[in-house]
């Protein structure tokens, strides 16, 4: 299993994914920090089969909530139409697929976020959500 | 909030918000009325942080300024840096710095080429939908970018490693052997830009030439990368030393981001164009022919065909990795000594997207008592929004979602840096 934490550490609580990365390794699980970017993140999971990406995410629910989506099966991403570097993970999962080089398992584990200032400190609900996720990836580790 | 149960979950984005930037444009009938382009900018909040540390921290802290192009940001501090302590660095580490700066322009321009700015000329809307006709040239982009990305990893990058770059020189100096490994990677990623040229000079280019004040480095020996006097095609020729007096930053209310204008003339162009039409004759015969076979001549003045000219440049940083490799001996000492002392010392380096401009000042136990940090595409936000006051003129007929896509092509041809500046482009373009 292949653990990937993806975000920006300066930009408050897009810290998540790198968040849960660092604890699980602090628990002695293998995981690796990403920056999200497409071809990054296609690299790093070339080869596994079997691949978690972890990262922040703005929808409409409360901040802190813990989102799973089936890589194979995400739901429809709103991209930003005019975005000039706007590529991160869904955009890698798409790009990916294209290119037929998407795991053939591939879980996304989502925490919301609400705040996403340069330089801002991870919002104590996201900080919960993180605890949770690493809770979670962590059974399923020692389940292995 | 599972997948599987087959309700719709509208998620606006997943974030990976490093920077933000909005492009607003008004058009009063055939006029355009006003241009702002807002972009977010974290170098202000750097230079608070670096305030009171010691300038040993200088090359980690500034490398997560931007995640396209830390190696920029670590070359620019410790150029600074050494200047400012008055050392001088080894000649073997001065070309080790060269390699890593190749590493990151293969990187970023492999980015930008084909993933970000193939698809506008091509005509789809991202790299996704590009990548189910194109799977080949998206594959070479892949493989390009992670050549680049093997040069940076081995001498360091962003993670905390054993090499890496510090004042003085880097942690430690890697071996002759652990370069030679990449030779076959970058003999393959050269024959790869040089098709890459020839593919991009075959895209359409908008006719749009601007009369450009273009600013690089220029070095007498080689293509700029960590060395040089600053120059333009209008008579600058300055010591980085003397940036501040030439240069002047300004506050405009629609962005908080500063804006940079030359003094007494007004904005001006960084970036590839500027280096490739200032520095032609300093590209090795391989890259020159390259251009000249596709009849790609300084000076250049369409920003669109900057993706052939960061085309010339990925055969540049190609060839100037495999020299360096070539000629590479391990330096006796990995780092000269950096011992504490009071001085100013400013550098300037060429960023994939324009020079980026440092300063330091240290006081007698080695701490930064200011910094000051001037990215390239704050450089070129004035000159950007300066095209397309002229650009968006040429498309008062068009409509409305036509003209906004150009616009955003136009904006795409500066490759704003991805955090450094903007992330999420939203235009909006107004009618009267």
């Amino acid at each position: 299993m292949l653990i990937l934490g993806c975000g920006n550490r300066q930009r408050g609580d897009d810290a998540a994914g790198i968040l849960v990365a660092e604890r699980l390794r602090a628990l002695g699980i293998a995981a690796e920090v990403c920056s999200g970017e497409v071809s990054d993140l296609i690299e790093a999971w070339t080869g596994a089969d079997d691949v978690i990406v972890i990262d922040a995410v703005v929808s409409a629910a409360p901040a802190g909530a813990v989102h799973v989506w089936d890589g194979q099966r995400l739901p429809t991403f709103a991209t930003s139409a005019g975005s000039t570097h706007g590529l991160g993970v869904a955009q890698a999962i798409k790009l990916a697929r294209a290119l037929n080089r998407l795991p053939s398992r591939l879980l996304v584990y989502g925490i919301e976020g609400k705040n996403f200032e340069m330089g801002s400190e991870v919002s104590p609900e996201v900080e919960r959500g993180v605890e949770e996720v690493v809770q979670r990836l962590s059974r399923e580790a020692r389940r292995e | 909030m599972n997948g599987r149960g087959g309700r719709t979950i509208k998620v606006d984005t997943l974030a990976r918000v490093e920077g933000e930037g909005a492009l607003y444009i008004k058009m009063a009938g055939e006029r355009v009325a006003d241009v702002k382009l807002r972009i977010y900018e974290p170098p202000r909040l750097f230079e608070a942080f670096l305030r009171g540390r010691h300038f040993s921290e200088a090359p980690d802290i500034t490398a997560r300024i931007c995640g396209i192009c830390p190696i920029a940001y670590q070359m620019s501090a410790v150029h600074a840096i050494e200047r400012a302590l008055g050392i001088k660095i080894a000649p073997e580490v001065r070309l080790l710095r060269r390699l890593f700066y190749c590493g990151e322009w293969i990187e970023s321009h492999a980015l930008h080429v084909y993933m970000l700015h193939a698809p506008d000329f091509l005509g789809y809307p991202d790299v996704i939908e590009m990548a189910k006709d194109h799977r080949a040239v998206v594959e070479k982009a892949l493989r390009l970018k992670k050549i680049g990305n093997r040069i940076v990893h081995l001498l360091g990058g962003r993670e905390i490693h054993p090499i890496s770059a510090a004042v003085g020189g880097f942690h430690k100096a890697p071996a002759k052997s652990q370069l030679r490994e990449l030779v076959s990677d970058l003999e393959w990623a050269l024959e790869a830009s040089l098709e890459t040229v020839r593919w991009t000079s075959t895209l359409e280019f908008p006719h749009f030439e601007q009369d450009y004040e273009f600013v690089a480095l220029r070095h007498p020996d080689e293509y700029p990368y960590n060395e040089g006097r600053l120059v333009s095609n209008r008579g600058l020729d300055i010591d980085a030393a003397e940036y501040e007096d030439r240069f002047v930053e300004f506050h405009v209310k629609h962005s908080n981001a500063l804006q940079s204008v030359l003094r007494g003339r007004g904005s001006y162009l960084v970036g590839p164009l500027a280096r490739f039409n200032l520095n032609f004759d300093k590209l090795p015969e391989v890259a020159q022919k390259a251009a000249l076979e596709v009849n790609l001549k300084p000076p250049v003045k369409n920003l669109f065909r900057s993706i052939v000219v960061r085309a010339v440049e990925l055969v540049f940083a190609c060839a100037e990795a495999l020299r360096v490799i070539k000629e590479y001996e391990p330096p006796a000492a990995p780092r000269v000594p950096a011992p504490d002392r009071r001085g100013v010392g400013q550098a300037i380096t060429e960023a994939p997207r324009g020079i980026l401009y440092h300063r330091y000042a240290i006081d007698e136990n080695g701490l930064i008592v200011t910094a000051k940090i001037i990215p390239p595409t704050s450089q070129n936000q004035k000159r950007i929004e300066d095209d397309l006051r002229e650009y968006a003129a040429q498309l008062v007929a068009w409509p409305l979602d036509e003209a906004t896509w150009k616009c955003e092509q136009a904006v795409r041809c500066y490759d704003p840096c991805i955090s450094c500046a903007t992330h999420f482009l939203k235009v909006v373009v107004e009618r009267e």
